[in-house]
């Protein structure tokens, strides 16, 4: 049997559990075995984790899992394993899923595979891939025990609607009280998330400041994209640091980044070249960043950026 | 206040990575090492601030081979009164952890601090796996860590912004972007790490849960298109009809 935990954050099912469901599903189709979603409390949307997989959708509720917990959500999603004899657990490499997945292998002495983008083949062992080295590389593992345990790579893979509706059933678990209090959740509201974002638009140093941030957001609302940006902008505080994308930032793997005044250094690369399409605008036609460009524009972006989002309006206003 | 870090050395950020021609070794030819950016910038600073600050001591911990010491050396400049070295080649993250877990169980540490990840194979594993073999709680991602007596108030990345919690010690927590500013260590602090303790301790077991059984490269099918700045429209045109991405 194969479990993902379909996380629900804020009550709600994400897309990421339902490309985890798929994903979930694709691997005990491989193993010849059932797919089983878990859902923990309240989960909007949980009707549908049949449709895109899942054979069985078992729910816990319980009070001390309001709060998220490391520790009382690896004892549940544990549990759970145990009671339906499951080998193979999934999760989403969110921020839950990565507080999850290492707690998950050892308390189930499990071999571990964190931000998997692959379907798993079962090919002389179960072999999968990640990005590695901040996406500058991919590596195939093998995992060599039973037990396994995946976070799944945001992205990787589409819900694919491959199953049929199936009803919840309830399971009670054995969970001592967390430790971890949650104060407050603060998040922004309104904008996708970069993790999740499909489409994002990024600007660089070549802004000369945060003043002009104005024309960046603008193309990002005719698009209803996500804005990001590099490294030095948010070290001096032009933009926030949960913008900063890159080795050292966050990893993105958009259907489209649009690169407005960044060099493209190694280390920008990094987290962005798992982009599908990538446009770069940049004054100077020798910037690195065009190597790596499915579009380029060689122009001032003060000049080409308005212009950009009038098109886009254009485009939208003939498609709406 | 007794601080763990755990430090981690990975191939340096500019570093081409390449690999053995039959693609199952990585090409280690001429590659420089640094120590783990987020263990170095974020981890280690916040806990020598938190030492400064509620006094204490500060360990660094690494599990790896005697080509490690300069990295660990380096923690020592930067300010961590001493090192602890668990001699062997990391096999899986799980060993690695359990090391980690064990030199721990021992030395009764209030805090237990990591990197959010290691940028060579961005596992973000190793700290959630030795709360899990210490019982402690894990609190990933913080980009703040605060101390009044022995309870904690952090601040955690979660998607789109922000999750703060409380947790009192002992704990483990992997730091990310935000919670210190990077520290160049000065020629006091060079000397000074020469004379300080660098434990080297054997380490115990061995295992091959997961192994890389192949490397590929990030396939570079892209060829560029110049668009011209005045023709915004047919750039609109082509991700729509060519690219299909709005
Ligand atoms: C350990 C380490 C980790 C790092 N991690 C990251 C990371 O995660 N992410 C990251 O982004 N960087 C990272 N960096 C920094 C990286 O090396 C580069 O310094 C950085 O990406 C450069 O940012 P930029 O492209 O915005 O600025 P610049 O390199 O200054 O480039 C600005 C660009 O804007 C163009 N430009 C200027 N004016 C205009 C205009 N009017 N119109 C059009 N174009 C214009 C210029 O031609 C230039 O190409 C890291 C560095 C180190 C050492
Ligand atoms: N070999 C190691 N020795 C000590 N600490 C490590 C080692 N590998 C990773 N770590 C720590 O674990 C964090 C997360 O690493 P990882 O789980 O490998 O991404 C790093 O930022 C380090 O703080």
């Amino acid at each position: 049997m194969v479990l993902v935990f379909a996380e629900s954050p804020d009550g709600k099912i994400k897309k990421a559990s339902f490309e985890a469901v798929t994903y979930g599903k694709k691997i005990a189709s491989l193993l010849g075995c059932d797919c089983a979603a878990l859902i923990i409390g309240q989960a909007d949307g949980s009707d549908q984790l049949g449709l895109y997989g899942a054979d069985k959708v078992i729910q816990v509720s319980n009070t001390i899992l309001d709060n998220f917990d490391s520790q009382t959500y690896t004892a549940t999603i544990a549990q759970v394993a145990n009671n339906i004899g499951a080998q193979t657990i999934v999760v989403g490499h969110s921020s839950t899923g990565r507080s999850l997945v290492g707690r998950l292998a050892a308390k189930l002495e499990a071999a571990v595979i964190s931000g998997a983008k692959t379907v798993p083949t079962n090919d002389g062992g179960f072999k999968v891939a990640k990005n590695v080295f901040s996406g500058k590389a991919i590596a195939e593992f093998t995992l060599n025990t039973p037990m396994k345990v995946i976070s799944l790579m945001g992205n990787s893979i589409q819900p694919e609607e491959i199953g049929s509706t199936v009803a919840i059933e309830q399971m009670d678990v054995q969970v001592n009280p967390g430790r971890v209090t949650v104060r407050e959740r603060k998040t922004v509201s309104g904008t996708v998330p970069l993790p999740e974002a499909e489409l994002v638009v990024s600007a660089g140093r070549g802004m000369g400041g945060p003043e002009k941030w104005q024309i960046i957001d603008d193309l990002a609302n005719s698009l209803g994209a996500t804005t990001a940006c590099s490294r030095p902008v948010a070290d001096t505080g032009w933009r926030p640091h949960h913008e900063h994308v890159g080795q050292t930032g966050v990893a993105i793997r958009p259907n489209l980044y649009i690169a407005i005044g960044i060099s493209g250094a190694i280390q920008h690369l990094a987290g962005v070249s798992s982009s599908k399409t990538i446009v770069v605008i940049n004054k100077d036609a020798e910037a690195p960043f065009f190597k790596n460009a499915d579009y380029g524009i060689v122009a001032d972006l003060f000049d080409v950026v308005p212009k950009l989002t009038e098109a886009i309006k254009e485009y939208n206003s003939i498609n709406a | 206040m007794k601080i763990l870090v755990c430090i981690s050395k990975t191939p340096e950020t500019t570093a081409k990575i390449s690999f053995s021609s039959d693609s199952t070794q990585l090409d280690t030819d001429g590659l420089q090492y640094i120590m783990n950016p987020y263990d170095e910038w974020y981890a280690l600073v916040r806990a020598l601030e938190l030492k400064e600050k509620h006094t204490g001591t500060v360990t660094v911990i690494n599990v790896g081979p005697a080509a490690n010491d300069s990295i660990i050396r380096k923690g020592l400049a930067i300010g961590a009164d001493d090192a602890v070295r668990i001699d062997a080649e990391p096999s899986s993250s799980l060993f690695v952890a359990k090391q980690i877990a064990a030199y721990a169980k021992d030395n009764a540490f209030d805090i237990i601090l990591l990197g959010k990840e290691s940028i060579d194979y961005n596992g973000s594993l190793i700290g959630g796996m030795v709360a899990e073999l210490m019982d402690l709680p894990y609190i990933s991602y913080a980009t703040s860590l605060e101390l009044e007596g022995n309870v904690a108030t952090l601040n955690r990345e979660i998607e789109g912004g922000t999750e703060v919690c409380e947790v009192s010690t002992p704990f483990v927590v992997s730091a990310a972007k935000g919670m210190a500013e990077q520290r160049i260590p000065n020629m006091r602090g060079i000397m000074m790490a020469k004379k300080k303790p660098l434990n080297v301790v054997a380490a115990d077991g061995s295992d091959n849960l997961e192994v890389v059984s192949a490397y590929n490269e990030v396939p570079k099918d892209r060829s560029i298109k110049y668009i011209d700045a005045d023709n915004m429209k047919e750039l609109v045109r082509l991700l729509h009809e060519e690219a299909k991405v709005i």
